[in-house]
């Protein structure tokens, strides 16, 4: 009996330090003398762009800036974990109006900011009660990539049934549709395996339908209604444009890559490299996927040849439709740190976007579109689809969409819709399910 | 002697219990605390009472679903496991070549880490439903028979070392006489064997029980609790709950506490009924 014992508890420790998740030390705890900002960073791609950017901001201002990055998926996570502690961080980001509601006992005023007086639109930022608790410090797009070689062979083709010459004259959902659904007829001409790259549907990989694909259909309605955004009027919804959502999902998975059956397991960085590797002619996604695409071993897709087209879905008066253009990342500043903290993160971001270095991480290694006037047209990132959003956004009579998934209710809305989305793709769902499930979530998860 | 002992004891204690403290009793009752509570981060929390204990049960089916999937996934993975390493125990106790040999090579699949595995596995799986035109997020039941599978595969190797512990444990003896009175292979097993390694099974039966019930990693890698959280299990389901919905942090810290009495009642019984049964040498 002793013997067993023995082996079973040594074996149980074995066992424990296995499944025990290891915490990793804390790196180099500050120094007392010198003023530290905290900065919880939402995007793992530009974690080294950061340690970068806190390494030259020391040495120009001798600031200690010390820059943790969430794991991808799991800022809300990490930033409640970070909060309760003493390393809470001073400068962090809220994801919009419902991000804000989670976290307004720690949001900072930031009507006074010298970075709000920058910002080039100030409907961009999070408000509340008059007063301003997120900057915006990006501004991103979406919609439909197309790989315009693929789609130049395909109007080249004799045996083409549609009349349409080039991908400009596309302006509906109906046009669309049909160039869609010919090309995937002509696929092996075409050295496609299909139109769109998968449809990635695995949980954790389907935010671009259950929050980008959907903002389009919500949007409307809203317009529609002439819904407050920043008011609880959000909480009623009847998915009123769910056949057009229907109809772009339905091209999305009928003219894909991949058979609609396994959707289930493709994830996003799958999608990327299919479209990188010249397998499929279009990927809907928005500019920071030029990363992923750009990165793929083997990439055959050139630069100019990355174009943008709206996410067409049948709703009358979408031939002025533009691209989704917004942002979910705001800098908040923790209300909870100490004064000079929040002086400390105030000038960091300040630094960031206003100083000729700052900027210039900005454009070169960040790689974004900030949202500021110390942004000139020369400041904007050399890569094609940021520069694709840039010349939608510079269209004339084309209208934006904003970003309206803000305010979509909580991510278990939308991961049930997302499930919801695969079932029916799988078939072991029909239409009216899922809108039923969109209209019966949003609504008991906005209470 | 005596004496001393007394007389050191708190110094001996003493690091142990501050350790005990700080990182299980103080996190313990500052969870039960939070349960009451409406929190976003440990120290805005405000009370709510049993608020968050009635939203669980009454406004949220999804934890009615995981815990009725954790109980068919408990009853039907303990008995597999346990029955299958039981009886690679036996046959890795016989005078067989390479005995040694494969009790390393079924201990090792233990080894490795529980979202890796549920990686790998949902690889192997999909590419063999792939086959047939499906994939693991199709319908539940692939889901909750490649978790069986592969809590199976995790654990068999592992409670298999402790049932060749206590069947080594037995003394050849009652073997022999048995079979000197003429006992038939089974019986022997039945009567003799089985008895014997009470003990070991109290333990096996406890381990897998606990495991099986308190699985995640393994979970949220392999299906994620797809189709439609179908297959999402207590734990993932807390987790979901936690993270996932704004203002439900309390809701997923009172379902927490539910799910420790849940897992203290089963493991109390269990211990008190199997250890019951074990014969002292």
């Amino acid at each position: 009996m002793k013997k067993i014992l023995s082996i079973v508890l040594s074996l149980s420790f074995l066992l424990c330090s296995f499944a025990g998740c290891s915490r990793g030390g804390q790196d180099n705890p500050s120094s007392q003398n010198i003023t530290t900002v905290r900065f919880l960073n939402f995007k793992p791609e530009v974690a080294n762009v950061y340690d970068e950017i806190a390494k030259t901001y020391q040495e120009e201002t001798g600031v200690k800036l010390v820059v943790e990055t969430a794991a991808s998926g799991n800022y809300e996570q990490t930033l409640t974990a970070k909060m309760g502690t003493n390393e809470a961080p001073a400068l962090f980001q809220i994801n919009g109006p419902k991000g804000y509601a989670n976290w307004k006992n720690y949001c900072a005023d930031l009507s006074d900011t010298k970075l709000y007086n920058h910002l080039t639109d100030k409907d961009l930022a999070v408000t509340a009660d008059g007063k301003v608790y997120g900057i915006p410090y990006v501004v991103e797009g979406y919609g439909i990539i197309y790989n315009k070689e693929i789609t130049d062979k395909y109007f080249a083709l004799e045996n083409r049934t549609t009349d349409l010459k080039s991908m400009d004259e596309i302006k509906s959902f109906s046009d669309l549709k049909a160039a869609v659904e010919d090309m995937q007829k002509n696929a092996d001409k075409l050295g496609i395996k299909g139109v769109f790259a998968s449809t990635s549907m695995k949980t954790g990989e389907d935010w671009r339908w259950h929050t980008h694909l959907a903002n389009i259909p919500v949007y409307y309605e809203f317009e529609d209604n002439d819904v407050d955004l920043s008011t609880n009027e959000t909480s009623n919804i009847e998915f009123k444009y769910a056949e057009n959502f229907k109809n772009i999902f339905d091209l999305y998975i009928n003219n894909s890559v991949t058979d609609k059956k396994v959707l289930g397991s493709k994830i996003v960085d799958e999608s990327m490299a299919e479209f990188a590797l010249g397998q499929c002619a279009m990927v809907q996604n928005g500019n920071w996927a030029w990363g992923q695409i750009k990165n793929v071993k083997g990439n055959v897709v050139k630069a100019e040849n990355v174009k943008y087209l709206p996410i067409y879905m049948g709703i009358d008066d979408e031939e002025n439709q533009g691209l989704c253009i917004g942002t979910e990342n705001f800098f908040a500043i923790n209300s909870k740190a100490s004064d000079e903290e929040q002086k400390a993160a105030e000038d960091f971001i300040y630094w960031l976007f206003t100083s000729e270095t700052g900027k210039a991480f900005v454009k070169n290694d960040l790689e974004i579109i900030a949202p500021f006037d110390t942004f000139k047209e020369n400041d904007a990132p050399e890569d094609p689809l940021a520069q694709e959003v840039i010349n939608w956004m510079n269209k004339e009579n084309i209208k934006t969409i904003p970003w309206n998934f803000t305010v979509f209710p909580s991510v278990t809305f939308k991961n049930d819709f997302g499930s919801a989305l695969l079932q029916y793709a799988q078939g072991t769902k029909n239409w009216n399910e899922v809108k039923t499930i969109f209209v019966n979530r949003w609504k008991s998860e906005s209470q | 002697m005596e004496k001393n002992m007394k007389k050191y004891f708190p110094v001996f204690v003493l690091p142990t219990f501050v350790a005990f403290t700080v990182v299980f009793l103080i996190p313990f009752v500052l969870g039960i605390y939070l349960s009451f509570t409406e929190f976003t981060t440990v120290e805005s929390a405000t009370w709510v009472g049993l608020e968050n204990y009635i939203k669980a049960f009454t406004q949220d089916e999804n934890f009615k679903n995981a815990l009725w999937f954790t109980i068919k996934f408990t009853f039907v993975s303990v008995i597999t496991i346990n029955v299958i390493s039981f009886f690679l125990a036996l046959l890795l106790t016989k005078a067989l070549k390479g005995t040694n040999f494969f009790r390393t090579v079924f201990f090792m699949p233990n080894l490795i880490g529980g979202i890796v595995l549920g990686y790998i596995w949902n690889l192997l799986i999909n590419s063999i439903l792939g086959v047939f035109g499906f994939d693991i997020t199709y319908d539940a039941d692939f889901g909750f028979w490649g978790l069986v599978f592969l809590l199976n595969w995790q654990l068999i190797g592992y409670m298999m070392v402790i049932y060749i512990a206590g069947l080594q444990n037995i003394p050849k003896e009652l073997n022999e006489a048995a079979m000197i009175d003429g006992a038939s292979p089974f019986s022997v097993l039945k009567n003799i064997t089985v008895p014997m390694v009470m003990p070991a099974v109290t333990i096996c039966l406890f381990l897998t029980l606990t495991n099986s019930f308190k699985l995640f990693d393994q979970n949220l890698a392999l299906t994620g609790g797809a189709p439609a959280r179908e297959t999402s299990m207590l734990a993932l389901d807390i987790y979901n709950t936690f993270y996932g919905r704004i203002g439900w942090q309390g809701v997923g810290q009172a379902k927490a506490v539910v799910f420790f009495l849940i897992v203290a009642i089963i493991a109390f019984v269990q211990l008190k009924i199997t250890g019951r049964k074990e014969v002292e040498q």
